[in-house]
């Protein structure tokens, strides 16, 4: 799949089938509107009442009661398999036997030997049921069992399924204690425990613990970072919370919070104090700085949660210095890691006005879809500016018919077109 | 749709039996336990249970009030109890902590709990450790199959996926064998049975030993062929937003039981309605094949006509009108309702999709399925990530990233799971683990890039032994993956797909890649094996098998040799399923689908996350 560029347009250019978009240009959709408009329109020529009894009634409503068919049943049975009695068998049998659900006794089974073999039989006969069931009887010492298990890799794993369903955390981490290191997956079963752990600060003492278990490197840092985490929001949710009830920083009066922050996303955390503590200085544990150093976040990230924060708060100067850079003659431009188009997104969800919006939609590169956007919010500067340095007359005219008699818009277009130093294309 | 089908496909066999079968077990169960009793019921189990039996028959039988299992304390009054469950450690548990809590106050209760399907050995451990067994007596209601519509058969088994492909354990392959042997009873003897996948070997061989332990009586076939099928031979497919109707409803609004629940935005009112989504409902009937980029065209269609017929009433005199009330009225209001529902609904969907978010996510996933633009997507991906919107897409498209692309170069895997973490919670180092495990997000191995690997297929094939790991069974699902979107899956580039009038069942996916579980069923029945197709399924980590004659004369051309039933071991999806009709239509056959449940991308991403207790 190593297609140069040049490939990939000319396959755009001749794409055989059309890339389904949900486009709400289509023709048929309005058709559908109009449909739906008619439907509702029609009026029904009796009383709506009635209506009530068609409507499918999906609760509680299966067939009419019929009568019991005795025949039917007793195939029935036969076909599923009534029990019968106990005998004497083999552990092979016994295995058979248990899988049709029929009468057995493992008392018999004493010797470790013969547990075990009632074990593979049972492995060997897929059926995880049965493989669970003499686990059971190897239970006087779980070492014994354990040991066992480390040979049989199917009946183990059958046995921590077990032990996780039933929820015995105990016996599962002495279990895990016990395997090899190399287990797979060990470390991390035993870093879920911290999941069933409420209290912040023992969760907080047992990520500590679990630092020192053997992951992956890479694995390694991120139960650090969940830990490091941890440890600042425990801290951040007792000053604020504090900060709360004495009522005298105005942000916390203003906008109160909804939830702690405890055991949040690091993301989220970061959007919680570009929120609440944005012009901290970076020596705090809430400033968004120090976040974005401690835990290595990249300029995108940094840049998309603070854009959304302060957006929400309608700090548009705050907004607009995220943007400005000064280059080396001393100009300031506004750059963004994240496309204009998206940045518009991000504003117009958190509801700027359209004064803000046009600063960004004018900083869109591609003229269409800045058009297209610029519409849709209402910039018309915009959109009669792109026109205009397209040379397109035609759009520029059919654009003058939407804008409102003697407004400024139209009057400015009115201007351009009579401008005699344009060369127009059309 | 599908100008060219053959009109001669046969009748499907009437699986209404399977309900009255489940019905009767259920009386019968509940007459174990005379007299008046309170009946609890496992959350899960309310809507197949719905389906089944109503109110008023489990009334009949001395069910005195219902009670929906909630792991609380109980309220009820009555002197006995019955439980309805699945085999979960977690409810029998809580059964227990209710009888003790009865003993502890010294009230006596007699209480019995029905199991459905079967009972497992570990909920007899409980019991016993808990020292309830002598209290308590148990059954099992082997309500084994919920036919959702004359083709589809669900064992509403959810937790089948989890289980088998990620915990490894075995407990429900009997139970899928179990379920065959029960089809095979009455519908069999099955002349022909293939199978691909593990699970669905093991579970063909628990079936054959039902069949040995039981007798066979001798009866005229309905079923002729069966296949057997994993999901982990094809995860790209589940993975793929749909974009046929009835998959577009399940995405959206979640289709439970073959009923949805339609809110107010699609009903125009202030209440929700639920509707049956089957073959009863005709206009449902007409559209739920279709690509959506249709359904709109059919509906503004079928209003028209409903406008003409209601038009007719004008100018009738009194004995007229009186046979169009007795006569048309019924039916036109019936489906002037239906129509509105779905008109509403797609335009509800419309609403949700048109959204420039949907669609840039729609574009996104056409460019991996096509394999072009794969940095555009990975820096589309990871600003969906950073901008903290759905985790569970974010994962739904790394995975398909990660199938399309042979595994994540390790840079980008790295970086982008570190950035799940950050935007989601460092928890997900749980789902991630998941994932690798099912081969669904894994890093490239060096040297193992995809146009290197493409070379490299004949070597492989030679040179592979039995025993995979998640990630080459990965590597050589996309091999193949390749290999049949080349081969098969995109049209000639100087045609138009047209969406209309389908050419194969590409369309379900808008032409962009043809579904691998279907196009491996549809080779293998024309095959009548596997022979040909030995690259492939070495390739898929095999497990293949095609097993002839169940006592029944297999050569035998009735009917039923056209009647084939498809299981799907882990879970199957409402667009497989319309490919699959499109397939019979095609070639003058049927298609009945049996699955452990109807699943989609959201359903198969959510079974693997592990962030929470």
């Amino acid at each position: 799949m190593m297609k140069n560029k040049a490939d990939e347009e000319d396959y755009w250019n001749s794409s055989k089938f059309k890339a389904f978009t949900f486009d709400d240009e289509d023709d048929e959709f309005s058709r559908l509107k109009e449909s739906k408009r008619a439907v509702n329109s029609i009026r029904p020529l009796v009383d709506e009442d009635d209506d009530e009894e068609e409507v499918e009634k999906v609760s509680w409503s299966g067939e009419p009661v019929g009568s019991k068919t005795p025949l039917l049943f007793n195939t029935y049975c036969a076909v599923i398999g009534w029990r019968d009695y106990v005998s004497d068998w083999s552990p092979e049998e016994t295995v058979q036997r248990m899988q049709q659900g029929k009468a057995v006794s493992l008392e018999k089974f004493r010797s470790l030997q013969d547990k075990l073999l009632l074990l593979d039989y049972a492995v060997s006969a897929h059926d995880g049921n049965v493989i669970t069931a003499p686990l059971w009887d190897l239970f006087v010492f779980p070492e014994v069992l354990f040991r066992e298990l480390t040979d049989r890799q199917t009946a183990l794993r059958h046995f921590i399924h077990y032990l996780t369903e039933s929820k015995d955390q105990r016996l599962l981490l002495e279990l895990l204690r016990y395997l090899p290191l190399s287990t797979p997956g060990l470390p991390l079963l035993q870093y879920k425990e911290h999941l069933g752990i409420a209290d912040e600060n023992k969760r907080r003492d047992f990520l500590k613990s679990c630092l020192s278990l053997p992951f992956s490197p890479e694995d390694s840092v991120h139960v650090e970072d969940h830990y490091t985490l941890l440890e600042r929001q425990i801290i951040i949710e007792a000053t604020d919370g504090h900060a709360e009830r004495g009522g005298k920083q105005e942000i916390f009066q203003k906008f109160p919070r909804k939830a702690s922050i405890l055991n949040m996303p690091l993301i989220t955390t970061l959007y919680y104090c570009c929120f609440y503590h944005y012009t901290e200085s970076e020596g705090t544990y809430s400033s968004p700085l120090n976040i974005r150093q401690t835990f290595k976040l990249s300029e995108k990230q940094f840049f998309v949660t603070a854009l959304a924060a302060r957006a929400k708060l309608k700090a548009w100067p705050d907004v607009d210095a995220l943007f400005t850079s000064r280059n080396w003659l001393g100009f300031t431009r506004k750059k963004s890691p994240l496309s204009f188009q998206r940045v518009v997104d991000v504003l117009h969800k958190n509801s700027a006005p359209t004064q803000v919006l046009q600063d960004y939609v004018a900083l869109v590169d591609d003229a269409e879809l800045r058009i297209t956007l610029a519409q849709k919010h209402k910039c018309h500067d915009i959109v009669i500016n792109t026109y205009r340095d397209l040379k397109d007359r035609q759009q520029l005219l059919g654009y003058r018919a939407k804008m409102a008699r003697g407004s400024a818009e139209e009057r400015k277009i009115n201007e351009l077109l009579n401008n005699s130093q344009i060369r127009w294309k059309n | 749709m599908a100008h060219s089908a053959r009109t001669d496909c046969p009748e499907l066999p009437d699986f209404f039996l399977l309900k009255r079968l489940a019905r009767d077990q259920l009386i019968y169960l509940l007459e174990q336990l005379p007299g008046k009793k309170d009946l609890f019921i496992e959350a899960d189990l309310m809507s197949p249970l719905d389906r089944i039996a109503n109110v008023s028959t489990l009334k009949q039988h001395e069910v005195d009030k219902l009670y929906k299992v909630e792991y609380k304390p109980i309220v009820s009054t009555s002197d006995q109890l019955c439980f309805l469950i699945r085999p979960r450690i977690q409810t029998v548990k809580w059964i227990c902590d209710v009888a003790n809590a009865d003993k502890a106050t010294g009230r006596f209760r007699r209480y019995k709990i029905i199991f459905t399907p079967q009972k497992f050995y570990a909920c007899d451990a409980v019991l016993e450790e808990q020292g309830i067994i002598g209290d308590v007596t148990t059954d099992e209601w082997s309500f084994y199959l919920l036919p959702l519509d004359d083709d589809i058969i669900s064992l509403e088994l959810p937790e089948f996926f989890r289980d088998n492909f990620l915990a490894g354990d075995q407990r429900w392959v009997r139970t899928a064998g179990s379920a065959l042997h029960l089809l095979h009873s009455l519908y069999g003897p099955f002349s022909k049975v293939y199978g691909i996948g593990r699970c669905s070997k093991m579970a063909y061989e628990s079936w054959r030993e039902q069949v040995e332990e039981g007798e066979q009586k001798a009866r005229q076939a309905e079923i002729g062929k069966v296949f057997l099928i994993d999901r982990d031979v094809d995860f790209v497919t589940p993975l793929c937003s749909q974009v046929v109707y009835e998959g577009l409803v399940d995405d959206i609004f979640k289709i439970k039981c073959a009923c949805v629940e339609f809110g107010p935005d699609v009903t125009s009112s202030d209440k929700s309605i639920k509707v049956m989504l089957n073959s009863q409902d005709r206009v449902f009937n007409e559209i739920r094949n279709e690509h959506f980029s249709n359904v709109f065209g059919f509906l503004s269609q079928k209003a028209r006509n409903l406008q003409t017929s209601y038009d007719k009433r004008r100018g009738m005199d009194i004995k007229q009108m009186k046979t169009f009330v007795s006569e048309e009225l019924k039916g036109l209001k019936q489906e002037h309702r239906l129509l509105s529902l779905h008109i509403g609904a797609c335009e509800s969907i419309m609403k949700k999709k048109t959204k420039q978010d949907f669609q840039e996510l729609l574009k996104t996933e056409h460019s991996l399925l096509e394999g072009f633009e794969i940095r555009e997507s990975i820096s589309f991906i990871e600003e969906h990530i950073n901008r903290q919107v759905s985790m569970i897409e974010s994962l739904r498209l790394l995975c398909l990233l990660s199938i399309t692309e042979n595994g994540l170069l390790p840079k980008d895997y790295r970086s982008l799971k570190a950035q799940y973490l950050q935007s989601y919670g460092v928890d997900h180092l749980l789902t991630f683990a998941n994932l690798r495990q099912l081969g669904l997000l894994v890093e490239q191995q060096p040297g193992e890039t995809l146009t290197v690997m493409e070379s490299k297929v004949g070597k492989l094939v030679n040179d592979r032994t039995g025993g995979e790991t998640g990630f080459l069974f990965n590597l050589l699902l996309i091999t193949i993956f390749v290999s049949l979107r080349i081969r098969a899956g995109v049209p000639k580039s100087d045609e138009e797909y047209d969406l209309r009038v389908p050419r194969d069942m590409a369309y379900i996916f808008s032409g962009a890649y043809v579904p691998l579980s279907c196009k491996l069923i549809e080779q293998v029945l024309e095959r009548d094996g596997w022979t040909g197709l030995e690259e492939v399924t070495r390739l898929l980590n095999g497990h293949e098998f095609a097993v002839t004659g169940y006592g029944a004369d297999s050569k035998a051309k009735n009917d039923a040799q056209r009647i084939i039933l498809v299981m799907f071991l882990g879970g199957c999806t409402f667009s497989e399923i319309s490919a699959l009709r499109f397939l019979g239509r095609e070639r003058g056959c049927k298609f009945i689908v049996v699955t452990t449940a109807i699943t989609n991308s959201s359903r198969l991403i959510e079974a693997l996350l592990d962030n929470l207790v």
